[in-house]
């Protein structure tokens, strides 16, 4: 390599480089080194678990954090039994423009914020609001409902914000099946739940980790779902890193509890890769 | 699986109500003469766009100085955060498809792994870092350093973090599909590499470049759980957002919305046209 090659690949690696040094690496390495540093004076601190300690004695932060864990795997199972169908239907019945059209249907409320679909969720659940007006105007109710604050509320909102995330990796890997595959199978005699379990789903499974994955990622790291739909119920562990990072102004307390979240996500992560040996790469292209 | 089973049927057909329930309910009150956005329907209205506060004692979102600086601010955010992401990644994508050097694989592995943290844990490490590093500077240069304090300079570093795998990837798919041939062609009738790169490569990357400046120009809009960590006094939409829903707002909040959905519809459909003739 002569040096003129050598200087333009070093200038072309400088933004990359900055961008996971600076932006990525370094501050990892910030709230590592906070997290396991204990305050003994006012502004004095020194290396110690005392912040992890205090995780694991405290009752509410680690149930906040296997409540957290739970109700993600539970939302990730709810996203893939609803999904399912439907990326079924969308690879393999549906054709032409009904195809694209139930595809795009489905992107475009992902596109929108999710603080405004979670509006449209507060406004039809709360009890001034629309389902509870509805069934009052029916005649099924005779005083307001309250169907927010509650945890089917924030099951609820996170499966919605996570389904298009499972539609589209699942829809992909159905797509690539080979119809005469299913024909063999009817015709070896297996009824429609047996084709579906032994031919349908083992094919789409590349599909249904990926989606899997991506949709616990997302729910486990949502903040403003479980918050704004659960209310004082809704206890998420992203609102316990808050409240120590920005109100209670504790950062080493704060920057433990976001290891120990950055800990469980990778952790699944790696478990749902190691489990389909599929790599990083493919899995994330495949969303 | 000819003939689908009417069960299969309605059960996509009330998936996609459900998918529009709330995005519909959100659309139809932002024109309720109500001061709140919750029924009964008491007719329509176009005050919480256009209104002052003259008829519900709240103005409307057009007229409402608080609405109109949040969407500046966002503005103020995305708008630096599209094209450092579309540069950025496009040197990142050569860097990938092209470069040849030790620990490329490793590097490649790297610019992923910002996709796998969770927002919320990227804002508060960037949060603790800058400030660290601006500690120090202070102390060192005997000056102030706001810009590595929570506002919206560090919420435009926040975004960026993840936002640059994105373009990243969308620009290196797109340079994966070059011709090589016709920079070779360009350069045998004795173009310059300047010229190369203006007249052959980047219109070639052009609908990868567009698309990955929109799809930055949307993440960043609507980015939340990063931007919450990073925000000093002046807040970004969804920020502004977050607050008036917790406290309890007027229908302005749903007219919001509403030009958001538009917005981000036309920018989606934008992105759908470019990406089209990508492919």
């Amino acid at each position: 390599m002569t040096t003129a090659q050598r200087l333009t690949l070093f200038l072309m690696m400088a933004p990359a480089i900055l961008w996971l040094g600076v932006l990525i690496v370094l501050p990892h390495v910030e709230i590592l080194i906070l997290s396991f540093s204990e305050r003994v004076a006012p502004r004095v601190y020194q290396f110690g678990f005392g912040n992890y300690l205090e995780f694991f004695t405290e009752p509410l932060y680690w149930r906040t954090f296997a409540r957290t864990a739970i109700m993600s795997i539970l939302v990730t199972a709810i996203t893939l039994v609803l999904a399912f169908p439907i990326a079924l239907y969308i690879a393999r019945v549906a054709q032409g423009r009904v195809k694209a059209m139930l595809l795009l249907l489905c992107l475009l409320p992902f596109w929108v914020s999710e603080l405004v679909r979670t509006l449209g969720w507060m406004m039809l659940l709360r009890e001034t609001g629309i389902i509870s007006y509805m069934l009052r105007m029916t005649g099924l109710a005779d005083q307001p409902v309250e169907l927010l604050y509650n945890d089917g509320a924030v099951i609820l909102g996170l499966v919605y914000g996570g389904l298009l995330f499972m539609i589209v990796p699942l829809a992909n890997a159905l797509e690539s099946l080979d119809p005469s595959v299913v024909e063999a199978g009817y015709d070896l005699g297996g009824s429609r739940w047996t084709v579906l379990r032994r031919i349908v789903v083992p094919h789409a499974m590349p599909g249904i980790v990926a989606g899997s994955i991506i949709v616990f990622m997302l729910t486990v790291g949502n903040f403003a779902t479980p918050v704004l739909l659960g209310g004082k119920n809704g206890l998420w562990f992203t609102e316990q890193i808050y409240a120590q990072f920005i109100t209670r102004f504790n950062w080493p307390q704060g920057a433990a509890f976001g290891m120990l979240l950055l800990l469980l996500s990778s952790a699944i992560v790696w478990a749902g890769l190691r489990l389909t040996r599929q790599g990083l790469g493919t899995t994330l292209r495949q969303a | 699986m000819n003939r689908p089973p009417l069960l299969w049927k309605f059960y996509i057909a009330a998936f996609y109500i459900f998918l529009f329930a709330p995005l519909v309910a959100v659309a139809v009150f932002a024109f309720n003469a109500s001061p709140f956005p919750s029924p009964p329907w008491r007719g329509f209205t176009l005050e919480w766009f256009t209104g002052t506060a003259a008829v519900f004692g709240k103005p409307g979102v057009l007229q409402d100085p608080i609405w109109l600086t949040t969407i500046g601010n966002s503005l103020k955010v995305a708008l630096p955060v599209a094209l450092l992401a579309v540069v950025i990644g496009t040197v990142n994508a050569w860097l990938l498809e092209r470069a040849q050097f030790p620990g490329k694989t490793f590097l490649a592995m790297m610019m992923l792994w910002p996709l796998v943290i969770p927002g919320v844990v990227l804002g508060i490490s960037i949060l603790a870092f800058f400030s660290r590093v601006a500690n120090t500077l202070e102390d060192w240069l005997q000056m102030d350093l706001d810009p590595l304090r929570p506002g919206l300079s560090l919420v435009v570093l926040g975004q960026l973090s993840f936002i640059l795998s994105i373009s990243t990837l969308i620009i290196a798919a797109r340079l994966r599909k070059f011709d090589r041939s016709l920079e070779e062609a360009a350069f045998d009738l004795g173009a310059s590499r300047a010229r190369v790169l203006r007249t052959i490569t980047l219109p070639f990357l052009r609908p990868a470049l567009v698309g990955a400046g929109l799809v930055a120009l949307l993440m960043s809009f609507e980015n939340f759980n990063t931007t919450l960590m990073l925000v000093g006094s002046d807040a970004p939409l969804p920020i502004t957002m977050y607050g008036q829903m917790r406290e309890g707002a007027t229908p302005a909040i749903n007219a919001v919305s509403l030009l958001v959905m538009l917005a981000v519809g036309g920018i989606a459909s934008l992105f759908a046209l470019t990406s089209k003739s990508q492919s």
